[in-house]
């Protein structure tokens, strides 16, 4: 079996554990980050998208609106190629409590949090869309964050300071000698392959995960799992971020990502850290709350749903007393089990914002470094993140991709005519992986193939023809990926199958079912195998 | 995407966003019909056709950022686009609010302004009448006019009448004035459009002569250009103040529940349609003003419907080809010019297979298009020739001089055919004169 050294190895590949790598690198440790999947394909890939000011957590969770806000300047300095500063509103309509605009405005300025009260009609001056019935409205520093764009940035800037990141790993158990961690097992979640990694400490990051985690080595982590949903609109119905304001609840805000607007969230426990199905009423909550502040926007075009689960650390007696995720604080707990649970070696970080995951990381690391007995500081707030190779990709400058294309600086066949992806982008793509296997959800995630209105009904046959020929695949093998693409593509359509989507999904069935016969084919080939990838950064 | 530049003219009708012509990119299901009815996709590789640079693009469309745009000038803004989209897609509007962008952001070319302006050279070239079409007959004039400014030297181009409609009739007025007549309902309202004020002035004059025939009281209020030549350049600024002109001068007579009629099938289709869904102007006398405004064929059909149409035709023993003109199909109400004539015993009208004869409005006077348009328009040639035809029946002005270059034919307007059948001659014009026993029976209510 293949082993390897390293002095710190980090398991999740979300926000929290590579800005935790980056940290660790800067500070001179040797660093190997693994996450079972591609990166950012856990939580951070499927949040909402938004880089908190604070504003929404300021009367409920007045420390993380504080943290927040601290956070979100630096991540502004550091990662300016990850974010889009659109500016938040808060908003109050006659429908919210009116006593609250006032006590959320006085608790921004405790907290820090610049809130320029503007008249209604500023506001709708700067978003027409918004509804006439506003009693109060602020403007807040809110902007949105492209998660997979900001991941890539701590990567690489870890890679540059000598550690690395290697993914489709998981951590199937530790290696433990007397009280201490000393490493873990892996397995490739793609080929099998079992490999070992010794490092003198394990750094814990995988969010919903960690309690799993923590029970390879019969630790006890308590977390609560919330799973939120969302809902992308097919286009971008406001520039800037719409919050309500009003305490926490469900579908209480709008954030414009890249081409779309998207709705969010709700808050429903559950017990299991993949559980990303969507109800059809969560999908009904979020239209009819976004609607009340944005009138029409709930006979809109629904793009796609997707749900994420929030890792919410609380000690477990106060855990049950509370009915809804919501008021649950958002703060986040990093746990060294040397005090906890005796044993040495293994460090927990779990909670928290990805608008505060550098914090998160900083915090972590001290701990770890204690451990190591190293006593170089955190610097990740210094200097800008190198900007990644993949980045910046540019999705939220909407006009970029056919400016490119229009003025020839993108030549080829248009693959992705939705998403505007040129058959020369995708191949290019597809050798970077070099002998690496490539799936098409894969090229989804690095240049957003099939994930405009007609999700893949129009390029996913393309792009299978493509992969097919620059990898040599076997028809058997291309149906294969075909299928396993446009599958997970209608599965976040699924919900949504009313009115403009149910119109676009039959098409795209007919032209999958009927006229390729894909079922057919799949049904001529041998069973398929247990895919592993399924997610990552949604909007 | 969003609230683009022309959606924010929003007035005192208050629209949810969803019912802007932006947002009906959200029905796109990409099926492309539209791009395999595209007249003007079909013929070049430079325009990737109404699916891609409508509803698609819209969607990466910013409007605070600067126009990304190119190919979308190959757009002619035809509308056929519009018409055969099954889920109701607003493409070409979608288009042509973002040429208006793409204008913002490059600036409008000398050129574009220049045919954007065919309303100020009808007027400027009038009094010049026989020098100005020596000019434009001539072919160094022609040539030096490609080479600088960029207007086809192989572009059809009208002649000056030498006179305008507008003075015919104050001349009409002033020589035989007619009586009030006893309601407005009797009245109606003909809108000339520029073309037939400066170039064409034999078809308003053939117009009113049928108007009156039929027993309708004339009025010809002052009005100035429909827009669509300055809105299809996208300079949505000079269409929004031709536009609005034209609103404010007619909104009373359509308050009234006159009926706006008018020869020019163009003209008439940015009153009803494009003030609203491409300018943005919805305010209440916008849709009153749409609401009351006909193409005249349409009218005339509608007439007869009613049973008002006078049907004493004299037979006219012909057979001719008829073109449907993208713009009148715009109107999406079939083919009221063939319903119409076949009234006229004796005449057999056939419609010849052809979605665009290309010309679209200014397009085909473009020298980097011209080649574009004589392609887009050759099916029409090839089935005239065919047919061994002389005369084309056709509804609007730019149509009927591309079909008359492209074939080296006649095109003519259908109300020709019209007065000819009702045996009306317009030299030396003089009213009916029967206030007493009018033709049309007393109306019941408002139009
Ligand atoms: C619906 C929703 C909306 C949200 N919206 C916002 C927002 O707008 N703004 C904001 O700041 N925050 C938001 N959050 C919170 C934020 O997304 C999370 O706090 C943050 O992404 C957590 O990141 P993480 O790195 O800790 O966890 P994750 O991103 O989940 O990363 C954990 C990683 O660990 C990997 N992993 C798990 N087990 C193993 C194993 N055995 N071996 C190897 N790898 C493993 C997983 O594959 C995963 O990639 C939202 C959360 C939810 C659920
Ligand atoms: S605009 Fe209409 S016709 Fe064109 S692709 Fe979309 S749905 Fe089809
Ligand atoms: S308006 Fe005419 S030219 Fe423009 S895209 Fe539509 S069909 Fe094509
Ligand atoms: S000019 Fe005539 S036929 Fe031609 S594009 Fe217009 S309306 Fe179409």
């Amino acid at each position: 079996m293949e082993t390897t050294s390293v002095d710190v190895l980090v398991v999740g590949g979300g926000a929290t554990g590579a800005a935790a790598a980056y940290d660790l690198a800067r500070r001179g440790v040797r660093v190997l980050l693994v996450d079972q999947n591609d990166l950012t394909t856990g939580t951070s890939g499927r949040y909402h998208g938004l880089l908190h000011s604070g504003g929404r957590y300021v009367i409920t969770d007045f420390d993380t609106a504080v943290e927040c806000i601290t956070e979100n300047m630096i991540l502004r300095r550091i990662a300016p190629f990850a974010i889009e500063d659109t500016g938040g509103l808060f908003v109050a309509t006659s429908q919210d409590p009116d006593d609250f605009p006032a006590r959320w405005a006085a608790a921004c300025a405790r907290a820090g949090i610049a809130a320029e009260a503007l008249t209604p009609e500023q506001a709708r001056a700067l978003e027409p869309a918004l509804t006439r019935d506003i009693t109060a409205v602020y403007r807040v520093p809110d902007a949105s964050c492209d998660s997979f764009d900001l991941n890539h940035g701590f990567i690489t800037a870890a890679r540059t300071y000598g550690g690395d990141a290697w993914i489709y790993q998981r951590v199937t158990g530790f290696l433990t000698d007397g009280d201490a961690v000393v490493g873990a097992e892996l397995e490739d979640t793609r080929t099998g392959e079992r490999r070992r990694v010794h490092a003198a400490c394990v750094l814990n990051a995988t969010g919903p995960w960690a309690g799993v985690v923590a029970g390879l080595v019969g630790l006890d982590v308590k977390i609560r799992l919330d799973r939120g949903s969302m809902v992308a609109m097919n286009i971008r119905w406001v520039n800037t971020i719409v919050n309500r304001l009003r305490p926490p609840s469900d579908g209480d805000i709008l954030v414009p990502v890249g081409t779309v607007c998207v709705l969010g969230t709700t808050s429903i426990r559950t017990e299991d850290p993949a559980d990303t199905h969507v109800d059809v009423s969560e999908v009904s909550t979020l239209l009819r709350e976004a609607d009340v502040v944005v009138p029409g926007i709930r006979h809109g075009r629904a793009l796609r749903a997707w749900a994420g689960v929030r890792p919410l650390y609380e000690p477990p007696a106060e855990l049950a007393q509370l009915e809804s995720g919501h008021n649950v604080s958002r703060r986040f707990a990093v746990i060294d089990h040397t005090e906890r649970d005796g044993l040495r070696g293994l460090v927990t970080v779990v909670g928290g914002k990805l608008t505060t995951c550098r914090l998160m990381a900083e915090q972590a690391v001290d701990v770890v470094c204690r451990q190591l007995g190293v006593a170089a500081r955190c610097t990740t707030a210094d200097e800008p993140l190198p900007v990644p190779e993949t980045s910046p990709r540019h999705y939220h400058q909407l006009t970029h991709r056919v400016h490119r294309l229009e003025h020839g600086e993108m030549p080829g066949a248009l693959i992705c005519e939705c998403e505007v992806v040129t058959r020369p982008q995708l191949e290019a793509r597809i050798a970077a992986y070099g002998d690496q296997p490539v799936a098409l959800d894969d090229l989804r995630r690095d240049l957003r193939l099939g994930m405009g209105p007609c999700q893949a009904g129009f390029c996913g046959y393309r792009a299978a023809g493509i992969l097919h020929a620059a990898k040599g695949l076997s028809p058997g093998e291309a149906t294969r990926a075909l299928s396993a693409f446009v599958g997970e593509r209608f599965r976040g359509v699924r919900p949504l199958l009313y009115g403009h989507q149910l119109r676009q999904f039959y098409l795209d069935e007919l032209i999958y079912r009927r006229t390729l016969g894909l079922d057919a084919l799949l049904a001529l080939d041998q069973p398929q195998p247990e895919g592993v990838s399924d997610a990552g950064s949604e909007a | 995407m969003m609230h683009t530049a022309s959606d924010t003219v929003m007035s005192d009708h208050t629209l949810s966003l969803i019912e802007l012509t932006a947002f009906t990119a959200d029905h796109c299901v990409k099926c492309n019909i539209c791009t395999s009815a595209c007249p003007f996709a079909k013929v070049t590789p430079l325009f990737p056709g109404p699916k891609v640079v409508g509803p698609q693009w819209q969607r990466l469309r910013d409007p605070d950022a600067p126009s990304p745009d190119h190919s979308l000038d190959y757009c002619s803004s035809c509308g056929i686009c519009t018409l055969v989209c099954p889920h109701g897609v607003k493409v070409m509007e979608i288009n042509t609010q973002a040429k208006a962008k793409l204008v913002e952001t490059h600036g409008l070319s000398l050129r574009n302004w220049f045919l954007a302006r065919n309303e100020l050279w009808g007027r400027l070239g009038t009094p010049l009448a026989p020098l100005a079409n020596f000019a434009l007959r001539n072919r160094l004039v022609r040539w030096a006019a490609e080479k600088v400014i960029g207007v086809s030297r192989r572009a059809p181009m009208p002649g000056w009448a030498g006179y305008t409609f507008r003075g015919w009739w104050q001349r009409q007025l002033r020589d035989h004035p007619r009586p009030e007549p006893v309601s407005d309902a009797d009245r109606v309202v003909y809108f000339h459009g520029c073309s037939t004020n400066t170039y064409e002035p034999h078809i308003g004059k053939l117009a009113v002569a049928i108007l009156e025939h039929i027993g309708l009281h004339v009025e010809v209020p002052p009005q100035t250009c429909c827009g669509l030549p300055a809105q299809s350049n996208g300079d949505f600024p000079g269409a929004r103040r031709y536009a609005q002109t034209n609103i404010e001068r007619l909104a009373d007579y359509a308050r009234r529940g006159i009926p706006i009629v008018g020869t020019a099938a163009s003209c008439m289709t940015a009153i009803k349609g494009d003030y609203q869904h491409v300018l943005g102007l919805d305010g209440a006398e916008a849709r009153l003003v749409a609401a009351h405004t006909y193409d005249f064929m349409e009218f005339v059909w509608k007439l007869h419907q009613e049973g008002r149409l006078p049907t004493d035709f004299h037979p006219i023993h012909q057979e001719l080809p008829y073109h449907a003109p993208c713009q009148l199909k715009a109107h999406g109400f079939g083919r009221p010019a063939l319903d119409v004539l076949s009234l006229i015993p004796g005449l057999k009208l056939w419609e010849i297979d052809a979605d665009c004869c290309g010309i679209a409005g200014t397009y085909g006077f473009k020298v980097e298009k011209r080649e574009i348009s004589e392609a887009v328009g050759w099916p029409i040639a090839q089935q005239v020739q065919e047919a061994g035809a002389e005369v084309v029946v056709c509804d609007t002005e730019t149509c009927r001089w591309q079909i008359q270059a492209l074939t080296g034919g006649t095109a003519i307007h259908p109300v020709v055919l019209l007065a000819e059948a009702y045996g009306l001659s317009v030299d030396d014009y003089r009213p009916p004169v029967r206030a007493d026993k009018r033709r049309a029976p007393a109306p019941t209510g408002v139009w």
